[in-house]
């Protein structure tokens, strides 16, 4: 068995983290940094982005190059860090509220841009950090602090939503499939261009215990049972995938990326071309 | 490769085209921004200068995230400039403030329209004076600088990252929608005539860097990303290592430091410039573009036998209070103009501690103040 390498990259100084008993999120910090080390890339050209919310507090947990910034603003700040540097990997963390709420036209640019960038978004479906408010991917009828009667809203399908922006790397996966994240993170991190991955997480704390779902453990029998691979998926009829989370490489094509292109016009200004 | 287009040669320019020129005789080589008049020329002609000597220029999906791509940007050692004007200034202020609590070196360029809201885009005011000050929560520090001419504002320009760069903080630079789109011939320095400030670099062997070490001075060596130094930035309450902390001295320590530094260095960032103060015994006090018409009212009244002298801040923030109070002390009233209804005079009533009385002559529709105007509160005052 190979020696444990990924380790190296925690902060382990920095333990405990602020994360409740029972999420999902140092479960999939976990399959990122695994994914990180079997991707091979240079861990001093990493730098790893965030915004606000539990999950954007990963950065501070780890031993890269870190920012911490607004609410929503990840992909701003590491679309400045890209285009300037682009020799260097430029990952992005970022909860369902910081990504599709504050930051949602963000994201879609950064999408429509296929800026080679990896993002990782910890989906819990709901707003921890302030104690349970719905957030864009909060299901409908689910109930939270913001929606004492049920909620109301229609929730997004964020690898949908990347697709249709021009994301060309899309990818679905849970902390109950942490190996399978791992795998995405590598791939993604290889992948040239804008690489997007929906890490389904649980927050018992704010979202399990108001929804009939008292523990993490709970939580995850629930990701495991209603997850289907995508290839599976394909030959199923669609009444068997009402309320099924589908998981695995959702999307994967090739376009022009954004740097690769920037360095085009470099070369037409300068008269190289 | 192109060279650095600075001529030496005189040239009819633009304020925006000197504001340009200064960036990148200053080093900008990232520009990141989002259209809003009167400052668009700023932008696009950064899209135009910034690849042909390899720079980056983005045009953003709106003035948010114009503001954080530059910090981004700078934060890999590229020295950035954003420009807007007042709409876009306002949501430019929630990043200003992680900029300065991080200590990013920055420069933000807002060429002053009519506000409140949208306002008058095509005409000029100088109504975002405090803002400037406190358009961000929190108790934070700021620079803030406003030429008066075309050729003021490509030094400026130049003092502005030279400022941002040696304090490690986000430096404002005002103007008006006035000195942004008036033609001056002006003659530019050549590059080897310019000085260059480079933020300070670590010292230190990669493992042993605290990117916000405030042992050995007030501004902190910065290292880029993608360098080794594997560090922490964030806008919560940090230690010096760059970690969130929640212990009161740590907190308390870093806002006090971050307001020390541009305090001791105020000697080296204010600057002021006086006409005929020296035995004025009424004063005038004007900035950006009003300063244009104030001196022409200061010579008409010395041409009628009045004894008036016109004290122009360069510097806005830090405020020049020393100036202000020693000529307070000695004229029997001081005349405020300014394209807003006393934002300034409020600083300068503070600034005089009552040595004299303070009478303004505010605008707030879209016209330049005319030194008609101002003459006129001169001959009234005497």
């Amino acid at each position: 068995m190979a020696a444990v390498t990924w380790h190296r990259h925690l902060r382990v100084e920095r333990m405990p983290q602020i994360w409740c008993a029972g999420c999902g999120h140092g479960t999939i910090l976990g399959a990122i940094l695994r994914g990180v080390e079997k991707s091979e890339i240079d861990p001093s050209k990493l730098v790893i982005v965030s915004g606000i919310g539990c999950s954007s507090r990963a950065p501070g947990y780890v031993a890269l190059d870190g920012l911490h910034t607004t609410h929503g603003r990840a992909l701003p700040f590491a679309t400045g860090i890209k285009v300037a540097r682009p020799d260097l990997t430029v990952m992005v963390i970022s909860g369902d509220g910081d990504l599709s709420a504050i930051g949602g036209n963000h994201f879609i640019h950064a999408a429509r841009r296929n800026l080679d960038i990896t993002v990782v978004c910890f989906n819990n479906s709901i707003y921890g950090m302030t104690s349970g408010q719905y957030s864009p991917l909060t299901p409908r009828d689910a109930m939270a602090t913001t929606a004492p009667y049920g909620h109301i809203e229609r929730p997004f399908d964020l690898c949908q939503l990347a697709i249709g922006a021009g994301a060309t790397y899309v990818a679905r996966g849970t902390a109950y499939h942490a190996g399978l994240v791992t795998n995405q993170v590598t791939r993604a991190l290889k992948h040239k261009g804008f690489a997007f991955i929906d890490a389904i997480s649980q927050c018992p704390t704010y979202y399990g215990r108001r929804n009939r779902m008292k523990t993490g453990v709970e939580m995850m029998k629930a990701q495991r049972d209603t997850a289907v691979n995508v290839k599976r998926a394909a030959k199923m009829p669609a009444e068997e995938l009402a309320g099924k989370i589908i998981i695995g490489d959702i999307h994967v094509s090739q376009a022009s990326e954004y740097t690769e292109e920037y360095q085009r016009v470099i070369d037409r200004a300068q008269g190289r071309t | 490769m192109t060279l650095i287009p600075v001529k030496t040669k005189a040239r009819l320019l633009q304020g925006n085209e000197a504001c340009v020129e200064g960036a990148i005789a200053a080093g900008c080589r990232f520009f990141a921004g989002y259209p809003i008049t009167p400052s668009s020329e700023i932008a696009e002609l950064m899209a135009e200068k910034l690849p042909r000597l390899g720079g980056k220029f983005i045009q953003m999906e709106d003035e948010i995230a114009s503001m954080a791509a530059i910090i981004g940007a700078s934060l890999t050692g590229v020295k950035s400039l954003t420009a807007t004007s007042g709409p876009g200034f306002s949501l430019k202020q929630e990043n200003l403030g992680y900029a300065s609590y991080t200590e990013i070196p920055c420069v933000v360029v807002n060429v002053q329209r009519v506000g409140p809201s949208t306002g008058q885009p095509t005409a000029p005011a100088q109504g975002d004076m405090m803002q400037v000050r406190w358009g961000t929560h929190g108790d934070h520090p700021v620079i803030a600088l406003y030429p008066s001419t075309v050729r003021e504002t490509f030094e400026l320009t130049v003092d502005a990252f030279n400022l941002s760069e040696r304090f490690r903080t986000p430096v404002i630079l005002l103007m008006d929608e006035v000195v942004g789109h008036m033609r001056e011939k002006v003659e530019l320095p050549a590059q080897e005539e310019i000085l260059i400030v480079n933020r300070p670099g670590p010292t230190v062997p990669r493992g042993e860097y605290l990117p916000y070490d405030d042992t050995r001075g007030l501004v902190p060596p910065m290292a880029a990303f993608g360098e080794g130094y594997c560090f922490h930035v964030t806008g919560l309450a940090h230690n010096r290592r760059g970690y969130p902390t929640t212990k009161p001295q740590d907190i308390d320590a870093l806002i006090r430091r971050i307001h020390q530094k541009i305090e001791v260095g105020r000697g080296d960032i204010v600057r002021v410039e006086q006409l005929l103060t020296e035995d004025a015994e009424i004063g005038v006090f004007a900035y950006g573009s009003t300063a244009r018409s104030a001196a022409r009212a200061v010579r008409l009244a010395r041409s009628r036998g009045i004894k008036v002298g016109l004290l122009r801040p360069i510097t806005i923030w830090p405020f020049p209070d020393e100036a202000v109070k020693t000529l307070a002390s000695r004229v029997r009233r001081l005349i405020v103009a300014e394209m807003n209804l006393g934002q300034m005079a409020g600083e300068v009533t503070r600034a005089a501690e009552g040595r004299t009385a303070i009478e303004g002559v505010f605008r707030v529709d879209g016209e330049l103040i005319t030194p008609e105007e101002i003459l006129k509160k001169i001959e009234e005052v005497v």
